[in-house]
């Protein structure tokens, strides 16, 4: 294999493409609601119409707009048809043929929730079959790692990451490039690439429809990865409620590896790169680095302290590089088009886009990609399309981890510095959006019992201090606290955030503190009238 | 051996580079109190008890495994340190059922000793008064989960030092229970040697010799040291 063979296997796919693709999303959020009947429809429509010879259907990954699923896009610059049902497909195989109108509702990617965003890590999301690698080729995949391998040193590779001022995606927001140098740096005999996708937070779904929707992308970030630090196994811990990402993942890993693409000698170079799968058992801790690791190695996973740091001592002692799926996503691209273009991207502290999860109260509910930088309020009223009947109270970004935002500060920016001033985060994508009849009191209790049971139990203040506030939270929307109360919630969840072990622990008060901070007459109102509340988001 | 100095408590102190603050601190006599931290396993940093400050950095450093640093200005005492400390107490006492009253180990805990050394009279947080289960399936020892403060002495001196790893956690957070073997009782844990060392490990009266009454229970942690350190120290050529 070699950057030849790459072109001509991307001709190929693009000469073999039918002048008329309808794209079906076949991602989860689609599939649960029969997307995988709509694609055989259609393809039996076709079938029946005569019409195999200049039609095509394709399976794709998601589309974003997930509200509006089963989604069916037509291309070139046909319609996209929003709810099919799988009774409709004949009716739109028909339309095509000038057979009057589909009988399916017609949406329009004309819209903000489309217009505004800037795709870079979901450009082939919705575009590309998951399943075949020469679908992902032919958009230029793997070239990258081509131009990484055999036109740039190890070292260049680092500089360019750095130069691009990608910070990681997974919540903290650490430099990419400067954990590539730390491990670039290590003298081991032995080193690892991992892969976090054990995404948890409620409401999430970022690394999910990647994986589901542009495997391939991942994969080849991982391998430039594995080039610049110089290591030689990778793994991929993926959640084990994600069984589709799961299935694509193995189907892109052995296609890659039979195209010598993965593997040993890759592109014919000295430079062997081998991937494998781990699969979490369903512990939220597990995206903590250190525990993930541990549990990568088979044991209990909880966390430890650092340092030691992965990039030193990680994977069986051996330095280790672990980044989350979307910050590899991002790697082939700033390859590819230079760090400039991708600096240029964003803010200055925070480069490049983020994908958000966009969920709660709004109208248009799914994925959608901005640049760093970019209101709250485009986001949520523009995009989203507002909340349907009614206002929005806040929104709630970082899950678990993070804080509400009211709607006072939705001309924030968001970037990771804006939204830690706000007592939130920007945290791995989950963005929840709140109106008028959700009770933040509610709102806290919901995410810190969420706490306490992914809790790992190591360390006392967040395994006893959450269940603690989690007490205290109940007792006020049972209407059965005293002000007293509120004084100790707010000391141990003060406590509980400088004195646990690890991020979760660390991070578990931030809702409560936030609404404190944001809503404390909600807290108050609980405490003098004796209301009861709980969590309708 | 590369030797730093810094200050614990306005103290200046010298300390070999891979001591720890904790080691360093009681090498000089100063008192940090811990919990999950026991001499001859490793440290895991889990019960938060030996925080301390560090100038210039802003978040509070477990003692038992942060590393003595050049010019490092230490303070184990502050107001907020001590606040913090006596919270963690509270929430241990309040976590399960620590009737002293009626336990084994009564005026011999650490976990009692704690308490007043941090100056503890109440909980300000409410009993959780958790179901646990006692355990008296071996023949000569017990555990009772009420009283487990799920410090992993046990779990690191079984596997560390006796080599049996009988000993584990299944559970998570508030759920979390000491376990034998795969989670059967004790006394048909096929690995347990019945060496007892989980017994002296043990800082509350969750596990116990059998047939101890209430205040009878003495651990003695000098033998478990003896065992790490004797070859070393070449304790029994006389
Ligand atoms: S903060 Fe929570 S999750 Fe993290 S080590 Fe402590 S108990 Fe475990
Ligand atoms: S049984 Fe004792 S030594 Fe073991 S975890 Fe519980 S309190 Fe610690
Ligand atoms: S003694 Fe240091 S954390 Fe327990």
């Amino acid at each position: 294999m070699d950057l030849n063979d790459l072109i001509e296997i991307a001709e190929k796919e693009n000469a073999g493409a039918k002048p008329i693709r309808l794209r079906c999303c076949t991602a989860a959020g689609c599939l649960s609601q029969q997307g995988d009947a709509v694609k055989n429809a259609l393809q039996q429509a076709v079938a029946d119409a005569g019409m195999s010879d200049r039609v095509e259907v394709i399976g794709v990954g998601c589309m974003g707009l997930c509200s509006a699923g089963p989604l069916v896009k037509v291309d070139p610059d046909g319609a996209l048809f929003e709810q099919v049902q799988p009774e409709q497909c004949a009716s739109i195989i028909a339309s095509l043929n000038g057979g009057g109108p589909a009988s399916a509702s017609v949406g329009s990617d004309d819209i903000p929730f489309f217009s505004k965003q800037h795709p870079i890590v979901l450009e082939n999301s919705g575009r590309i079959n998951p399943e075949r690698i020469e679908s992902y080729i032919a958009t230029g995949g793997y070239q990258a790692l081509y131009h990484s391998l055999r036109d740039m040193a190890p070292a260049d590779v680092v500089e360019e990451i750095s130069k691009s001022g990608l910070r990681g995606r997974g919540g903290a927001g650490f430099p990419t490039g400067l954990k590539w140098a730390t491990v670039a740096k290590m003298t081991a005999e032995r080193k690892y690439i991992v892969c976090n996708a054990d995404e948890g937070d409620p409401g999430a779904f970022m690394d999910r429809s990647v994986l589901e929707s542009d495997p391939h992308r991942v994969l080849e970030g991982m391998a430039i990865a594995a080039y610049a630090v110089g290591a030689t196994q990778g793994f991929v811990y993926v959640r084990g409620e994600y069984p589709l990402a799961i299935a694509r993942l193995k189907t892109a890993i052995q296609q890659a590896r039979r195209m010598g693409l993965l593997g040993t000698q890759i592109f014919e170079s000295p430079f062997d790169f081998r991937v494998d799968l781990r699969i979490g058992a369903g512990a939220f801790v597990c995206g903590e680095e250190t525990a993930l690791l541990r549990s990568i190695e088979g044991q209990r996973g909880t966390p430890r302290p650092r340092p030691p740091f992965p990039a030193q001592s990680g994977l069986w002692g051996y330095p280790t590089l672990i980044n989350n799926v979307e910050t590899f996503a991002n790697i082939a691209p700033i390859v590819t088009r230079g760090s400039e273009w991708f600096s240029g991207i964003g803010t200055e502290k925070s480069k490049g886009t983020k994908v958000f999860a966009l969920a709660g109260k709004v109208t248009n509910t799914g994925l959608i990609e901005v640049p760093m930088g970019t209101p709250l309020r485009t986001i949520v009223e523009e995009m989203g399309g507002g909340v349907p009947d009614g206002k929005v109270k806040a929104v709630q970004t970082g899950g678990p981890s993070g804080g509400c935002i009211p709607a006072a500060h939705l001309d924030t920016p968001v970037d990771y510095e804006s939204l830690a001033k706000l007592g939130s985060i920007m945290g791995s994508g989950g963005m929840i959006v709140m109106d008028q009849s959700d009770n933040m009191v509610g709102v806290a209790k919901f995410f810190m019992e969420f706490c306490m049971d992914e809790s790992c139990g190591k360390c006392v203040p967040c395994r006893a201090g959450t269940a603690q506030i989690h007490k205290i939270l109940s007792k006020i929307t049972d209407g059965l606290a005293t002000s007293a109360d509120l004084d100790t919630l707010r000391s141990l969840c003060e406590m509980v955030k400088s004195t646990s072990l690890c991020g979760l622990g660390q991070s578990a008060p931030n809702p409560v503190l936030s609404t404190l901070r944001y809503y404390p007459d909600e807290y108050q109102a609980c405490i003098d009238g004796g209301a009861t509340a709980e969590a309708s988001a | 051996m590369a030797v730093k100095t810094l200050t614990i408590d306005g103290k200046a102190i010298s300390a070999r580079e891979e001591q720890t603050i904790l080691q360093a601190a009681r090498e000089n006599g100063i008192t940090i109190p811990t919990l999950c931290q026991l001499n001859g396993t490793s440290d895991i940093g889990a019960c938060r008890l030996c925080l301390v400050e560090v100038a210039g950095i802003p978040k509070l450093l477990p003692a038992c495994v942060t590393r003595v640093g050049e010019g490092m200005e230490v303070s184990t005492d502050s107001e907020r340190i001590r606040e913090y400390r006596k919270m963690i107490v509270e929430l241990l006492f309040a976590e399960r059922n620590h009737v002293c009253a009626a336990c084994v180990e009564n005026g011999h805990c650490e976990l009692q000793d704690l308490a007043i050394s941090v100056g503890m009279d109440h909980s300000r947080y409410d009993y959780m008064n958790p179901k646990c289960a006692v355990d008296i399936t071996h023949p000569r020892y017990g555990i009772d989960h009420n009283r487990c403060v799920l410090c992993g002495r046990c779990v690191r001196v079984c596997d560390e030092i006796e080599g049996a790893h009988t000993w584990d956690f299944q559970g998570r957070g508030a759920n979390t229970r000491t376990i034998s073997d795969m989670f059967v009782p004790w006394g048909q844990a096929a690995s347990c040697t019945s060496c007892g060392k989980c017994v002296q490990a043990c800082p509350t009266g969750a596990i116990f010799r059998r047939g101890s009454t209430v205040a009878e229970m003495k651990k003695d942690r000098t033998r478990l040291d003896f065992i790490v350190t004797a070859r070393e120290k070449k304790q029994w050529i006389a």
